[in-house]
């Protein structure tokens, strides 16, 4: 998927980790929620947080901070944790994703998506579909489809910020 | 749409009855003469004709028919069971499958099959006339002994003077009545107009239909004191017991026919021309109105009947849709969730009332849940009977002689873990008839006997059940496998496995048995993939072997997936789950104890060291050892450890949630389940951790070397 697939203006939903702005399609979003104890799961890729219970039903948690090479996600009351959906060829997956705040929800016109800078960013551009505008600052719309595939989040690799001079 | 759903339940039904008539077959194999399993394979064969018919599916219909009608012979005698019979006959029920699969079957394939089997019929008749005069002999002996409910035709047409000789009629309807269901129908049509009526002669007769399984005397025996004066016809029309199965219920038409109220022919010619028959008869004024209606209650009678039969099947099970069942077990679920909040808030309020409401809850709750879990619960042995065919036709291709043997098909598995188990199943006996058994004359060479057996067996053993499939072939090569692993890399230099551990390397992926044990082309699907369904389902496999002496293949599957009784523990503030059927003791550890341990992970039991797993450092979990903590005494797979946690909290029933697809790959945690709390505590797989004690210490000793 590219951006060049973005066809029509959609509703997007902004949040913050560390100091960059992110966002997602609202389609992919089921629904945030408070900070709660994660519980940890043994031998498992580090980003990986652990499990938490949402009515019943068990959710893995993604600390995306680990994940892109940041400190880990220390709670704090702005924190959330934002329940995506991720169409499957066989199951939906559904995975929480650790926020340290999430802003509001917005619309973005096809136009107003650039694809992602070949240099200068700190992130991976693998995981970045396109980078929008949002009150005079940058922000990223995140590729949750490569980003939260199974190798990526089962697999324990390292290195996702771009290493200098590259 | 709506028929879509109707065909929908036509196919699972006809494949129900067609796994039915496999298995019937079968065992007529072995029992040539058995006539309750000859009725059963007609039952089968006429049902799926029937309701074939009815849903369209023409095709069926006519195929089955032909084969239906080659079993009456061998229901009647004419045509005895043989060995091409039955073959044909699995032939021909695995053509009906793949049509009701909706797969293309030429017409020409089908016209075959009906030929091979009129040719047999044709060469048997000849054979079974001679023997005849036994077979029916033996029918004669037979019949008797059947007490079984008929309809009857009771014509009764009194005579006009029968009041005279002062009888009274309707006592004689009562009577009837008590022998069976009964309806009657009047006739009018000889009562003259009001002048000619004489009121002390009678002008009416009836027709009564009546089921009863008292035999025609007993009807007689009604009549008796008016039958010299009457003219009175008792017809059976069939068997009570077979309008069940008979869809086709005799028509109109043919019923007047056979009640003599009009001729065959000038039936046939009204029928040509006008499609209402009813009405036609009597517009043409070949019958009375009342024949018709007579002739129509019959009909209604048997119908009435037939619906009557069904309803008591019925009546003996509920089909109830798959998802339904799991929406209920998923609501119990959450039931002993919330149960386990209750329980633990009233043992915090030390009200005795809450207590004694919150234990009365979990009682309930406790049978609750077994109940429901119970409901998905089937023999596993609708499963192993599948595979009599297997066996059956896979040893006739490769010339190898094989029997399979059963025990403990009666096991108890929940429904999804037996259809999952299918596959895994199948993997393991093809690989025993192609790689284990030998060949018949390999055998003899070996002073074996020449026929090889393959034993399917299920046994409970705690909260798993455990299948076995052992066969007497060839049994595994070690150092053959060893070999290949070595070049592999699957075994690291210097390394040292025992025989045992080398045979698990067959589970490895991409390793082969075909490659490994013979040179047989490799139809044996790969032995990880086999591992991989069993593990998919929270299961082990194990195998052992030994040289020339057969290979054992053992599977251990958890009774449910979705509830179990478990251990809650803790360690540094998580909690774990131990389920209890693992659960042997639990000892005291202090801090001197480990001390004195020399930082080996062992303790003291009962005079015997025991190694443990600290939990602690296993999960890399923060914080110290308290003072006094706890090591429970697990054994799984014949394996014995210990788990040294914190504190021991107490027994918990467990719902078990699957922990997705993202941590599938840990292999230590089997599932998680919810707290009272709503945090979530981790279920652990004993099987899991204490093998990976083992090959711990394994490496260790292989260090100190």
């Amino acid at each position: 998927m590219t951006v060049d697939t973005i066809t029509q203006t959609d509703q997007y939903l902004t949040f913050k980790i560390d100091e960059e702005y992110f966002t997602v399609n609202v389609r992919n979003v089921r629904e945030i929620l408070e900070y709660t104890k994660i519980t940890k799961m043994p031998d498992a890729p580090h980003f990986m947080r652990g499990i938490i219970n949402v009515r019943g039903s068990v959710i893995p948690v993604i600390d995306l901070r680990l994940k892109f090479g940041m400190q880990e996600t220390v709670p704090k009351s702005s924190t959330r944790i934002i329940v995506m959906e991720i169409a499957r060829e066989v199951k939906t997956l559904v995975i929480g994703c650790l926020a340290d705040s999430v802003k509001e929800v917005i619309e973005i016109a096809p136009d107003q998506i650039e694809p992602p800078p070949e240099m200068g960013t700190r992130w991976k551009k693998d995981y970045i579909l396109g980078v929008g505008k949002y009150q005079e600052e940058f922000i990223m719309l995140l590729d949750i489809k490569k980003l939260f595939s199974t190798a990526e989040l089962t697999t324990i690799d390292q290195p996702v910020l771009e290493e200098e001079g590259q | 749409m709506e028929t879509d759903i109707y065909k929908d339940i036509y196919k699972t039904e006809a494949i129900e009855i067609l796994d039915d008539l496999e298995a019937a077959l079968l065992e007529l194999e072995d029992l040539p003469d058995d006539m309750p399993l000859i009725d059963r394979i007609f039952r089968a064969l006429h049902t799926i004709k029937g309701s074939g018919k009815m849903f369209g599916f023409d095709d069926i219909a006519d195929f089955t028919h032909e084969i239906e009608n080659i079993y009456d012979g061998v229901r009647s005698g004419k045509l005895k069971v043989s060995q091409d019979l039955i073959s044909l006959t699995l032939t021909s029920g695995d053509i009906i499958r793949r049509m009701v699969h909706a797969e293309e079957v030429s017409p020409a394939e089908r016209q075959a099959m009906i030929s091979r089997f009129q040719g047999i019929q044709q060469g048997e008749e000849k054979l079974v006339d001679e023997t005849a005069g036994i077979s029916k002999a033996r029918e004669e002996k037979i019949l008797p002994e059947k007490k079984q409910s008929a309809i009857w035709r009771v014509r009764f047409k009194p005579g006009r003077n029968i009041f005279q000789t002062g009888s009274n009629l309707a006592p004689l309807f009562a009577e009837l009545r008590e022998l069976g269901e009964s309806t009657v129908v009047c006739h009018i049509q000889d009562v003259p107009g009001l002048a000619g009526l004489d009121p002390e002669c009678c002008y009416l007769s009836w027709d009564i239909v009546l089921t009863t399984d008292r035999g025609e005397q007993a009807i007689r025996d009604v009549f008796i004191f008016v039958e010299d004066d009457s003219d009175i016809a008792i017809t059976e029309l069939e068997d009570a017991d077979s309008v069940g199965q008979i869809e086709q219920h005799q028509r109109l038409g043919e019923i007047l026919v056979e009640k003599g109220d009009i001729a065959q022919e000038k039936l046939a010619e009204i029928l040509a021309h006008k499609p209402l028959i009813g009405q036609t008869l009597v517009q043409e004024k070949l019958v009375d109105q009342s024949s018709i209606k007579s002739a129509l209650a019959e009909q209604q009678h048997i119908r009435k009947l037939s619906e009557k039969q069904k309803e008591i099947e019925s009546s003996d099970s509920v089909r109830v849709a798959a998802n339904k069942l799991d929406t209920l077990v998923n609501l119990v679920g959450e039931l002993v969730i919330v149960q386990a909040r209750l329980s633990q808030h009233s043992a915090m309020s030390h009200e005795p009332m809450a207590v004694s409401i919150a234990e009365e809850v979990e009682r309930l709750t406790t049978e609750l849940r077994d109940n429901t879990m119970s409901l998905r619960m089937l023999p596993i042995g609708t499963t192993f009977s599948k595979f009599k065919r297997l066996v059956r036709d896979l040893s006739k291709e490769l010339g190898k002689e094989i029997v399979l043997e059963m025990e403990g098909e009666e096991t108890q598995l929940d429904k999804s873990v037996i259809e999952q188990l299918n596959d895994p199943l199948i993997h393991i006996i093809r690989n025993s008839i192609d790689h284990g058994i030998e060949s018949p004359q390999a055998r003899l060479a070996q002073g074996k006997d020449k026929t090889g057996v393959i034993m399917l067996s299920a046994t409970q053993s705690g909260a798993d059940v455990v299948i076995s499939i052992a066969d007497d072939g060839a049994g595994l090569d070690a150092a053959k496998i060893r070999a290949k692993a070595r070049e592999r890399g699957l075994i690291a230099a210097g390394e040292e496995l025992s025989e045992e551990e080398v045979c698990q390397l067959v589970f490895e992926p991409g390793f082969s048995t075909a490659e490994v044990v013979s040179d047989v082309s490799g139809r044996g699907v790969g032995m990880d993939v086999v591992k991989r369904g069993v593990e998919a389902l929270r299961g082990h496999i194990e195998i052992s072997s030994r040289r020339n002496e057969g290979t054992k293949i053992t599977i251990r599957l958890p009774l449910t997936l979705a509830i179990i009784d478990g251990l809650l523990v803790e360690t540094g503030g998580e909690m774990y789950v131990i389920p209890q059927a693992a659960v042997i003791e639990c000892f005291e550890q202090t801090r001197e104890d480990i001390e004195n341990a020399h930082g080996n992970n062992v303790i003291n039991v009962w005079g015997q060291m025991m190694p443990y797993i600290c939990l602690r450092q296993r999960f890399d979990i923060a914080g110290d050892i308290p003072q006094s903590r706890r090591v429970i005494l697990c054994e799984a797979n014949g394996r014995k450890a210990g788990l040294a946690v914190d504190r021991v909290i107490g027994n918990y029933q467990t719902v078990i949630k699957p922990v997705g697809e993202i941590y599938k790959n840990i292999e230590c945690i089997s599932g998680a389940t919810i707290l009272g709390d709503g945090t979530v505590a981790l279920i652990l797989d004993p099987v899991k951790l204490l093998k990976e004690e083992q090959s711990v210490s394994l490496r260790d000793k292989i260090r100190t070397r």
